[in-house]
């Protein structure tokens, strides 16, 4: 334990003393506050009409040109988890450094998991910053506190935010171990990304619209498309996340399938309590929860058992 | 396991897939001996050095360190064994300091003690004034030095060595195995050194094994080497005459230390016990024939290495 403490607490001082550490929470400091902006300026016009969540809107709301904070963190989420893991295990066998390190009384998995564990703590340490700038700045610009329920939802969130990340991280820490170039583990990571976040929603649609027309389609038809779409797309981590922490921080959205049906039928809303209640949320997101949970644990464990089983030498 | 071993390999086998890297070895290292290990690339040195460390386990057979089964007990051989691999790498963007802390903190050493003992290594590697500098400052040699430094600090009892004078001048390179002849003779460390630079290992190693093929073909002090190959002889005379008589042969094997002596073409090859030269110059200058060239050698490492692999 000591010796994973001991690597943990080395690898949490490279981040924050590394460039790349400062870019993004840069990056993510920027689009946060220019987020929180416009969903300040917006609630405040709105104010009166806006259910007890008040609070919640801080990270929901977006502006003509600037999305939500929500929108933002789900999209810098997988970037900080892929740019915190991509190099973990190869750039330390191209220094010549893992030769040398594991010739140390350590246990190998101590590595790997030191590493894996300053990556999520760096992540967690960013995104609960964020999170609590915003609070304090919503705090003081709308005047309205929040409850203990929206401060349940807030931390539910961040732990939900911190697993999508480990997820990526998991999965860029697996393409460190298997590839010796770090180029190609963070360029294959990227990939992903791109092919999840942009393509998959593509495919999905595709899919749904050639197996079930839209042309002159029924009601029936027309859910029957949204459910294969939905499908699909529930393969892609972005969405499990996405799902879940829309329901966690829009307790008024309601049920996940009926929100679609919603839009045809106004009158399906009103057959669902609104807003619902924090555990009723976690019940709404229980399924994506762990499905995050499991993806994530399914790449870091792939790549520990791929490291653990590596023989390592110098040249 | 014999106590003055302090690397005991029985039957050591290594196999990845088809491939046999180690093959059947046996092997035995004192404790407190400088012992060389050579072999041409795809030997099994990396191989056997990995098994050594725990880092890889055999397919068959077993092999200590200092008694402990490297298998089963990686943590307590890594404990007492240092390693500085081929291609040593430090955080470059850290101080040697920084850099021997992380690894004084691997190995559990106190923390009130670290500075003390980094001190202690600085010094005996001559780095002590750079001990606040980037890694990413220093040459090759200085690196070199700062890997000694690096696995002096848990007080190993062994260290292995893969390459220690690769890539550096020969001032450096002397430097290198000047500090591991004094370590070895000053702390008792027992050292194992892999290299190609057969000149500079005889320098150092007074014992050497000789791998090829995963297959330990040659073991012993460097004398006892080159005597088995130089069939019991300690010298070797290269002559080169324009002819070469028979007469001038059977004076020549005559000579009272000379041990063997074989011919070809123009060649005499002489193996004896001492220095005869001016003998054989004395002989050919009677028999009237010219000689271009006489050249003596003492069972040379490189010469050994040459043979055995000439051999194989």
């Amino acid at each position: 334990m000591r010796s994973i403490l001991t690597v943990y607490r080395k690898e949490l001082s490279d981040h924050f003393s590394s460039n790349r550490f400062l870019i993004l929470l840069g990056l993510i400091y920027v689009a946060g506050l220019s987020s929180t902006y416009v969903a300040v300026s917006n609630i405040r016009d709105v104010a009166s009409a806006l259910d007890e969540h008040v609070f919640l809107y801080l990270f929901t709301t977006g502006g003509d040109v600037l999305p939500s904070f929500l929108t933002f963190i789900s999209f810098f989420i997988p970037i900080i988890g892929i740019v915190f893991g991509f190099d973990a295990i190869n750039s330390e066998r191209n220094s010549g450094n893992l030769s040398r390190l594991l010739s140390q009384p350590i246990y190998r998995d101590s590595v790997i998991n030191g590493k894996f564990l300053a990556g999520i703590t760096t992540l967690a340490i960013i995104i609960s910053s964020i999170v609590f700038i915003i609070a304090g700045i919503g705090l003081f610009s709308i005047g309205v506190p929040p409850s203990s329920e929206e401060i349940l939802r807030i931390f539910f969130f961040i732990m939900i935010c911190v697993v999508y990340g480990g997820l990526w991280m998991g999965l860029s820490i697996l393409f460190s171990v298997t590839m010796n170039r770090t180029a190609a583990s963070i360029l294959t990571a990227i990939a992903i990304w791109i092919f999840i976040m942009f393509f998959l929603p593509i495919i999905a649609n595709a899919i749904a619209n050639a197996m079930v027309p839209l042309d002159g389609a029924s009601m029936a038809e027309q859910i029957r498309n949204y459910t294969i779409e939905n499908s699909i797309l529930r393969v892609s981590p972005s969405t499990l996340f996405s799902e879940s922490v829309l329901i966690l921080l829009l307790p008024s959205t309601g049920h996940l399938q009926l929100s679609v049906v919603s839009l045809a039928t106004t009158d399906v809303s009103s057959m669902i309590i609104n807003p619902l209640s924090l555990s009723q949320s976690l019940l709404q997101v229980w399924p994506q929860l762990v499905a995050i949970v499991a993806l994530a644990i399914i790449c870091f464990a792939a790549s520990y058992i791929v490291f653990m089983r590596q023989e390592i030498r110098s040249t | 396991m014999n106590d003055n071993n302090i690397i005991s390999a029985r039957n050591l086998t290594k196999k990845y897939d088809k491939h046999l890297a180690v093959n059947d070895l046996t092997i035995n290292i004192k404790k407190g001996e400088i012992f060389g290990l050579l072999g041409p690339n795809g030997a099994g040195k990396s191989t056997f050095i990995l098994m050594a460390l725990g880092l890889t386990e055999p397919t068959s057979g077993t092999i200590r360190v200092a008694g402990f089964n490297s298998t089963r007990e990686p943590l307590k051989v890594k404990r007492i064994t240092g390693y500085l691999p081929e291609r040593i790498g430090f955080y470059e963007d850290m101080t040697a300091r920084s850099n021997l802390a992380y690894t004084a903190e691997l190995n559990r050493i106190p923390y009130r003690e670290i500075d003390k003992k980094i001190d202690e290594v600085l010094e005996i590697v001559t780095l002590a004034e750079n001990k606040k500098k980037l890694v990413k400052t220093f040459s090759k040699g200085m690196k070199q030095r700062l890997g000694i430094a690096d696995v002096l600090i848990k007080d190993p009892q062994l260290v292995i060595f893969d390459e220690p004078t690769e890539g550096l001048d020969p001032k450096v390179a002397n430097q290198v195995l000047s500090t591991i002849q004094d370590l070895n003779k000053n702390r008792n460390i027992t050292f194992v050194l892999s290299s190609h630079q057969l000149n500079l290992m005889q320098r150092v190693c007074p014992r050497v094994g000789i791998l090829s093929s995963g297959k330990l073909i040659g073991e012993g002090s460097v004398e006892k080497l080159g005597r088995r190959l130089f069939g019991g002889g300690k010298y070797r005379i290269e002559i080169e005459l324009e002819k070469v008589t028979d007469s001038t042969v059977e004076k020549i094997k005559k000579l009272d230390k000379v041990v063997s002596l074989e011919k070809t073409g123009k060649h005499i090859n002489v193996i004896c016990n001492g220095d005869v030269r001016q003998d054989i110059s004395r002989i050919i200058a009677a028999e009237g024939v010219l000689m271009t060239r006489m050249e003596m050698k003492q069972d040379a490492l490189e010469e050994i290495y040459l043979r055995y692999f000439k051999e194989e």
